[in-house]
C-alpha cells in the first residue's frame, strides 16, 4: 500500500519533470569570458544567457574546478558610489536574455586553483534554480580587455 | 544614514566654501566638457607609498596631468573596468599620454601592499601608478576630495567588500583640480579635457 503510493508519487514527479525541459537545456550561453587579474586576485566572469524555452528560468550561481569559490554578484553605482551585492537568483524570462557584463551582473571568481592566464579556457557549470547545470567554456582575457573580443594587439588568425 | 538631500546640501555648502577659499588660485579657464572643478577643491597633496615601494608625495607628480582614482584590487568588476577604460583613453591620447599619470589610490591599504598594487596597475597601463599607505594617510586624501568609502563584511573568511566613490579627479600640471569624470560621462569628453590640459605644457 505504502509502496504503491510512493510509486504513484514518483511516477507523478517524473511526469511533471517531463513536461518542462530542464533549465540548462533551454538556455544558450555566448560571449563567455573572464577578466584575469594578476596573482590570486578575484576575477570577473561574464556571459550572455538566452532562454530559448517557453518557461522562465533563473541562474543561481556557478561552480568550477578552477576556482574554489564562485559567487553571483551585481555592481551598481548610486549617488556616485560603486558597490557590489550578492545575488541569490537572476531570472531569465521565457524567450528573453540577460547579459552578465562589466559594471553589472557578474560571477566573482575567487581563489584560483592554479594561475589562469589570458588565452586559457576555463569551464564553469552554470547552476539553475531547478537544479540543472550547463557547462560553458569561458575564455580568459587580459586585465585591460573591454569585452570578449581578442585585443587588437593579439594575433589575427582568421 | 543621512538623507540624500542632507548630503547634497552639505556638498553644496562645501563647494561654496571652496569657491571662496580657492578664489586666489588663478588657473587659466579652459572650455572643459566635464564638470569643471577649477577653484572648487584644494591642490593635490598626499604622502603615500608607490607600487615600487617608495615614499611619494603629490609634488613628485607636478608637471604631469594627474587622474586620481580611488579603488581596491579585490574589486573584480568595476575597478578593472574603469582601469581598462582609462587604458583606452591613454591610447587615444597617443604620445601626449606621456604627460599624464593615472594614480590608483587603494582604499584597502591593509590588503593592497605595494607588491600587489604593482602587478595590478601594470596589467592595465604603463602610465598607471598604484598608491597605498597608512590607513590614516589614505583617509586624509579621500576626505580632501570629499570622496568616501565604506567597508562591509561579506561573511566568509573575514573577507569584506568596499563601497567607494566611482569618480575620477583630474589635476593640471600644477596640481590644481580641474575636472571630475564620472561613469555617466562620455569617454571622449575626458579625452577632450585631458588634451586641453596636456596642451598647457610644462609648468613654469
Amino acid at each position: 500500500m505504502k509502496h504503491a503510493r510512493l510509486f504513484a508519487l514518483l511516477a507523478g514527479l517524473s511526469l511533471a519533470a517531463g513536461v518542462h525541459a530542464a533549465a540548462a537545456d533551454q538556455v544558450h550561453a555566448s560571449h563567455a569570458w573572464i577578466r584575469v587579474l594578476p596573482g590570486t586576485l578575484p576575477a570577473g566572469g561574464y556571459v550572455t544567457l538566452e532562454n530559448r524555452g517557453d518557461q522562465p528560468v533563473a541562474l543561481t550561481g556557478a561552480r568550477s574546478t578552477a576556482y574554489a569559490e564562485v559567487m553571483l554578484h551585481h555592481s551598481s553605482t548610486q549617488g556616485g558610489m560603486s558597490r557590489m551585492a550578492m545575488v541569490e537568483s537572476l531570472p531569465i524570462p521565457a524567450h528573453g536574455s540577460v547579459v552578465l557584463g562589466p559594471g553589472g551582473y557578474h560571477l566573482m571568481l575567487m581563489k584560483p586553483a592554479a594561475a589562469v592566464l589570458p588565452g586559457n579556457r576555463v569551464q564553469m557549470q552554470l547552476q539553475f534554480d531547478d537544479g540543472s547545470s550547463l557547462p560553458v567554456d569561458f575564455v580568459a582575457r587580459p586585465a585591460n580587455a573591454l569585452g570578449d573580443e581578442a585585443p587588437a594587439s593579439a594575433h589575427s588568425g582568421h | 544614514m543621512k538623507s540624500l538631500r542632507t548630503r547634497l546640501a552639505a556638498l553644496l555648502a562645501l563647494l561654496v566654501a571652496g569657491t571662496l577659499l580657492a578664489g586666489c588660485h588663478g588657473a587659466t579657464p579652459l572650455p572643459f566638457r566635464l564638470t569643471d572643478l577649477t577653484g572648487h577643491m584644494p591642490q593635490l597633496e598626499f604622502n603615500l607609498t608607490s607600487d615600487e615601494n617608495k615614499p611619494v608625495s603629490a609634488t613628485d607628480y607636478r608637471g604631469k596631468v594627474v587622474l586620481l582614482f580611488f579603488g581596491y584590487t579585490h574589486c573584480p568588476d568595476v575597478c578593472p573596468l574603469t582601469m581598462a577604460q582609462l587604458h583606452v583613453v591613454m591610447k587615444k591620447l597617443g604620445a601626449q599620454a606621456d604627460g599624464a599619470r593615472i594614480l590608483f589610490v587603494s582604499v584597502d591599504p591593509t590588503r593592497d601592499t605595494p607588491a600587489v598594487l604593482h602587478g595590478y596597475v601594470n596589467a592595465f597601463d604603463k602610465h598607471a601608478i598604484g598608491l597605498t599607505g597608512a590607513p590614516r594617510a589614505v583617509e586624509a586624501l579621500v576626505k580632501r576630495y570629499r570622496s568616501a568609502f565604506t567597508r562591509e563584511p561579506s561573511g566568509k573568511d573575514g573577507n569584506y567588500e568596499v563601497s567607494h566613490s566611482s569618480a575620477i579627479y583630474v589635476f593640471d600640471r600644477d596640481g590644481n583640480p580641474r575636472v571630475l569624470y564620472t561613469p555617466a560621462d562620455k569617454q571622449d569628453d575626458l579625452v577632450h579635457d585631458l588634451q586641453l590640459l596636456l596642451d598647457q605644457g610644462e609648468p613654469t
